[in-house]
């Protein structure tokens, strides 16, 4: 037995699925921020598997590079916006965040 | 493909997954965040296993070194916060998107995994050309990331200057007080001190 590239994706997907899952059911928006780091993991980990097989190139950890890079931006600005948020309402609760409905 | 880096795989797989199933499940923010530490440092062992050295290290010290550390500061600063009353039931459009998402990943997962392309030897690049290191090491990835993508280099930089300003103009929060001056006299005042 050898490990495929099918392992690495179906692994990829795993991770993707408990990632959005995450993001879906959890009200707490640090624990969003996370899964939405979980869910640009998993794509790096899948870009770098095709590289693996196809490896006439580095376009795929090019790309999961970058992605690295505006993962990094993503939880500048987010956490940023979780402490502005904090600050208006004193929760981290996402359905506290209503303030554009009234 | 020797035992031990079968082993590795699967080792490091199920890190991965069972630190992930802990970051989205557990309601202490601080042990999600070092689950996902423990999630990121399984997956840079994933990286190593596919050839992608210089990315490992990079997803140590970005992710691991920065963003977990990011996330923990900002717990911190927060605080323990209450939790929130309408925990008890769980609603119709969280039992839907979890059971569409199991149904989705399952599918592209059986999908993935009777895909086995036959793996080539990594390429061995020209004697001409100097530069030309290990597949995925730093000299190798750099020629090729200085070659081929100069030009998104360049603006991720621009954008990380424009991220981390955004992050203090959005993180200072000036609006607010100049906004709000009366109605949360009692929380500004509060605030003040801090």
């Amino acid at each position: 037995m050898e490990v495929q590239l099918g392992h690495y994706l179906a692994l990829a997907s795993i991770i993707f699925g408990i990632g959005a899952i995450g993001f879906l059911t959890r009200r707490n928006v640090l624990i969003q921020l996370m899964s939405i780091e979980l869910m640009l993991n998993s794509v790096n980990l899948t870009l770098l598997a095709f590289n693996r097989w196809a490896s006439s190139d580095h376009a795929g950890q090019m790309f999961a590079f970058f992605v690295i890079a505006v993962a990094a931006a993503e939880a500048a600005v987010g956490l940023a916006i979780v402490v502005g948020f904090f600050r208006l309402h004193h929760t981290v609760h996402t359905d506290q965040a209503n303030t554009l409905k009234h | 493909m020797s035992i031990a880096a079968i082993s590795f795989f699967f080792v490091c797989g199920a890190v991965a997954i069972a630190s992930a199933l802990i970051t989205v499940t557990q309601n202490n923010p601080i042990r999600a965040a070092f689950s996902l530490l423990a999630h990121i440092i399984a997956l840079a062992g994933l990286f190593i296993g596919l050839q992608g050295h210089f990315l490992a290290v990079i997803q140590l010290i970005i992710y691991a070194g920065v963003v977990v550390v990011l996330f923990i500061f900002t717990i911190m600063y927060i605080g323990p916060v209450p939790k929130p009353e309408s925990a008890g039931r769980p609603s119709f459009a969280k039992l839907f998107s979890i059971a569409g998402m199991v149904v989705v990943t399952g599918a592209v997962t059986y999908a993935a995994l009777g895909y086995s392309p036959a793996l080539k030897g990594l390429n061995t690049c020209p004697e001409a050309v100097a530069e030309c290191g290990q597949f995925g090491g730093v000299e190798a990835f750099s020629a090729a990331l200085f070659r081929g993508g100069v030009v998104p280099f360049e603006l991720i930089s621009i954008l990380l200057t424009v991220a981390v300003v955004g992050a203090i103009m959005v993180a200072r929060g000036r609006l607010i007080y100049r906004e709000k001056p009366r109605r949360k006299k009692q929380e500004l005042s509060i605030e003040n001190n801090r």
